[in-house]
């Protein structure tokens, strides 16, 4: 069986389908300009920014814990805290599948450090009545520390010996069971605790708020409101330390292992409302304000990844991905024009067109389903050049097959078409396995690339089909080409058909 | 370049016909010294690997008065544990790496580099890996590079043959251990970037293999109903006239990625884009070799043990005037083609 014997369907239009895609092309462009979307959005490693990757930590035992709801909660409570920052265009979101998945936050611009300390607090926060304090450097052998009575003698030990000052006590282990009698540092590596039982936990706080008292001088609160549970307990704890002597009336709040504030409690609390005044300054009482809000968080995360890249880097990075691809579309132009001369002229029109058709979907995917040209993006593009090529390749040398076995060119059009369209659909979806795989195994920047080569190998068909076939239908019917000139690509001189003749 | 074309023709109808069948103990042998090789680099040097697969912080410091003298004094008086690794990037950046740091320590590097050289503690490019995640993007890249294979092994067999897909497959996986043995022996960082260069080859190397497949089983149909050809031969001619294809597509696919290992080597000096392009470079021109030299040939050599090809060969030889015996199927394909024809000089 042979397709050489089969009517060749001369009833295709070319002209009809060229149109189609014109139209195509230009309802894109005007969706551009309708929905606003003009310029292509940036990822932050071409603009500037911090991206931090969150990994779920697994504590032994605890693998069930991670469940794709437990994720979802995370991501929206980091969510709300990172746009307290209030930095236009933030992104949190989970990448991978099931319980194997990352949170990645994307802040623009310059704010990088707060960034990474906000989304860091990840652990519940909890209410504990404080049992002892000291300051945080080692009190053991110390003739002046004096055991605290009502703690077992290991806990005394373990108080006597921390050492705040140390960088590795100030990390936070998001561990401490609140069940447990804890022995903690405050943030700053100043005071060390002996803290009791959490009596109060993070998720019962409905409400909570930075506030300037204008009253007392330029004094900035934190304010907060539990819910039912909370109040209870909340006014069950303050009712029981308040008369109690120092240190034992502060109620300290614990955020992953570590103590974030221990105010002293004036009096019993049981409406549920709460003021926690000191000398806080406006950033302070607002980020310990959104820890109260946003503290509880179910998992405990590392940090995977922390990237941070400055607006200077990243305006070099998109100026070198432009020039790169400039550089590889212009050569393989002008290759294609020297190798296959005036046929030269359908694959710098085709490669135009995939081009242009790539920057539209680039600008309305932005729009659409938030997507980012990142480097490697870009990258993955610009590989793409190659792919797209190659199916013009495929194309012309079945043609120049077909006519090497003396068909006319205008039968060889048809012929070799049928032929390269199933070696051109096979490869190409070879490729976009290889995308489709790359994207769903892999996080962060392997992702931008496999997108941006899935997307260029789709449009690489869509161009071959509606291009690049029916332009070549149309020239084939043109003297120049079907005449064999020697500039177009068919003379018989380059097919190599009149080898004898020279020899 | 019309030499080439004609060059084209020639190999198109069989009057040049290079042994790539023929001569596959010579391939194989090749290969298998590279694979060995590859195998012994990777043993005695192993991975040159970078901080994201290890754990580590990388802080860019954007001076072009910026030395790496200042750079190592300044970070080494914070009293960071670990190797520290500074180097002068392109003519205007000082790069320093460390080991795995917690928060509070990179913070103190961060400060100490800002210090240093009077700029702000936001303009320093910061890169910071925990420890695990080094684990988990390997991980990821194994199931990526697992589930690749599965899946294009199952494609290829259902829309060619089963045999094609198994040489496919050896050809791919030929690609990946030469590639990667390149980057023991050399010494090249291998980054996530680079793994994104491996695994497009993946895709690239066998989008050629396909190609030429697509050529052998065309080539192929019907072969068993005719006596000119055995089926190595056929595979053969499916080679030599893919050829010119096989040649210009691996060129046009290099122009580009050699433009971003140009751009990226050259003026950002190091990052994602020249670890990519590199590793896409060297797993071409790999990948290019393969799909001409190992892949046709495992096949030919696969479809060759079937009942129906050795009846085959046993028919092409008694027509040419063979012995007759199958053993010497690669010494008939030795000639010129099917044609006979006076081997052409080359033209002036």
């Amino acid at each position: 069986m042979s397709t050489t014997n089969k009517p060749v369907k001369t009833s295709s239009r070319p002209g009809r389908t060229l149109a189609i895609l014109a139209l195509v092309l230009i309802a894109m462009t005007t969706l551009v300009f309708v929905q606003g979307a003009t310029s292509v959005r940036l990822g932050l490693d071409l603009r500037g920014g911090t991206s931090v990757t969150l990994q779920p930590r697994i504590a032994p035992g605890d693998e069930g814990k991670i469940t794709s709801e437990a994720i979802d909660q995370a991501v929206s409570i980091i969510r709300q805290r990172v746009n307290s920052l209030g930095v236009a265009e933030s992104e949190v979101a989970a990448q991978g599948s099931g319980t194997n998945r990352q949170i990645v936050i994307s802040v623009p611009g310059d704010t990088g450090r707060r960034v990474v300390e906000l989304v860091g607090q990840t652990a519940e926060l909890r209410f504990r009545q404080v049992l002892a304090s000291a300051s945080g450097v080692p009190t053991a052998g110390d003739a002046t520390a004096t055991p605290v009575a009502g703690v077992s003698a290991d806990t005394n030990a373990k108080f006597a010996a921390l050492d705040c000052t140390k960088a590795e006590n100030l990390q936070g282990t998001g561990a401490d069971a609140p069940s447990d009698t804890l022995v903690a540092c405050d943030r700053a590596g100043g005071t060390k605790y002996i803290l009791a039982p959490a009596e109060v936990l993070g998720r019962q706080i409905s409400k909570a708020s930075a506030g300037l008292d204008t009253q007392a001088g330029s004094a900035w609160y934190v304010s907060l409101t539990f819910n039912n549970e909370g109040t209870s307990a909340f006014g069950a704890l303050t009712s029981r330390v308040t008369s109690l002597p120092e240190p034992t009336n502060q109620v300290a709040i614990v955020l992953d292992g570590l103590v974030v504030s221990s105010p002293r409690i004036t009096e019993a609390i049981p409406s549920g409302t709460a003021q926690i005044t000191g000398s806080f300054t406006q950033l302070e009482a607002q980020d310990l304000a959104n820890v109260l809000k946003y503290g509880a968080l179910p998992l405990a995360f590392d940090r995977g990844e922390v990237q941070q890249v400055s607006p200077t880097l990243g305006a070099d990075q998109l100026n070198a991905g432009l020039l790169a691809g400039a550089l590889g579309l212009g050569l393989v132009m002008i290759y294609s024009l020297l190798y296959y001369r005036g046929l030269g002229i359908v694959t710098v029109g085709s490669l135009t067109i995939a081009g242009g058709l790539v920057y539209l979907l680039f600008l309305l995917l932005g729009q659409w389903i938030g997507f980012t040209l990142t480097l490697a993006g870009i990258a993955g593009a610009i590989v793409a050049i190659g792919v797209t090529a190659d199916s013009f390749i495929i194309y012309f040398e079945r043609i120049r097959d077909e006519m090497r076995e003396g068909r006319s060119l205008r039968t060889a059009v048809e012929t070799g078409w049928v032929r390269a369209r199933r070696t051109i659909l096979v490869a190409d979806f070879v490729s976009l396995i290889a995308a489709a795989l790359l994207y769903f195994f892999a996080v962060g920047g392997v992702r931008g690339f496999a997108f941006t080569l899935g997307l260029t190998t789709l449009v690489d068909l869509i161009v071959v089909f509606a291009f690049t076939k029916p332009l070549v239908q149309v020239l084939s019917r043109i003297s120049f080409f079907s005449s064999g000139h020697s500039l177009s690509g068919f003379s018989s001189k380059s097919l190599g058909t009149v080898v004898s003749k020279e020899a | 370049m019309s030499k080439m074309s004609g060059l084209g023709g020639r190999l198109y109808r069989g009057e040049t016909a290079i042994e790539f069948i023929g001569k596959r103990r010579r391939w194989y042998a090749v290969s298998a010294l590279f694979v060995l090789a590859s195998i012994a680099a990777l043993s005695l040097q192993g991975l040159h690997l970078g901080i994201e697969f290890k754990g580590g912080s990388s802080f860019t410091v954007n001076k072009a008065t910026a030395t790496i003298e200042q750079a190592r004094t300044a970070v080494e008086a914070t009293g960071v544990p670990g190797e520290l690794i500074v180097q002068k990037i392109g003519s205007d950046k000082v790069r320093v790496q460390t080991g795995a740091l917690d928060t509070v320590q990179n913070n103190a590097v961060q400060d100490a580099l800002a210090a240093q050289f009077g700029v702000s503690v936001e303009s320093i490019d910061t890169q910071i890996i925990g420890p695990s995640w080094g684990k988990e993007i390997t991980r990821k890249a194994i199931y990526g590079l697992v589930g690749f294979l599965i899946v294009v092994m199952l494609y290829l067999a259902m829309a060619f043959e089963p045999k094609m897909s198994i040489a496919a497959i050896v050809a791919v996986v030929h690609d990946v251990f030469i590639t990667v043995g390149i980057y023991a022996l050399v010494g090249f960082d291998v980054t996530p970037a680079t793994i994104i260069g491996f695994l497009t080859i993946l895709g690239y190397s066998l989008y050629d293999t396909v190609v030429v497949f697509d050529k052998v089983r065309e080539n192929t149909k019907s072969i068993t109903s005719t006596s000119s050809k055995t089926y190595s031969q056929a595979v053969n001619h499916a080679v030599n006239q893919t050829l010119v294809r096989s040649a210009n597509t691996s060129l046009i696919a290099l122009i580009p990625v050699g433009s971003i290992l140009f751009v990226g080597a050259g003026l950002l000096g190091a990052g994602t884009l020249k670890d990519l392009s590199l590793a896409l470079f060297i797993g071409l021109a790999v990948g290019t070799y393969s799909s001409i030299f190992i892949a046709p040939p495992v096949l030919a050599q696969l479809r060759e043990k079937e009942p129906a090809m050795q009846a085959l060969s046993k028919r092409v030889n008694a027509r040419s005037g063979g012995t007759g015996e199958t053993a010497n199927v690669v010494e008939a394909v030795n000639g010129r083609g099917p044609r006979n024809q006076p081997k052409r000089k080359g033209r002036k």
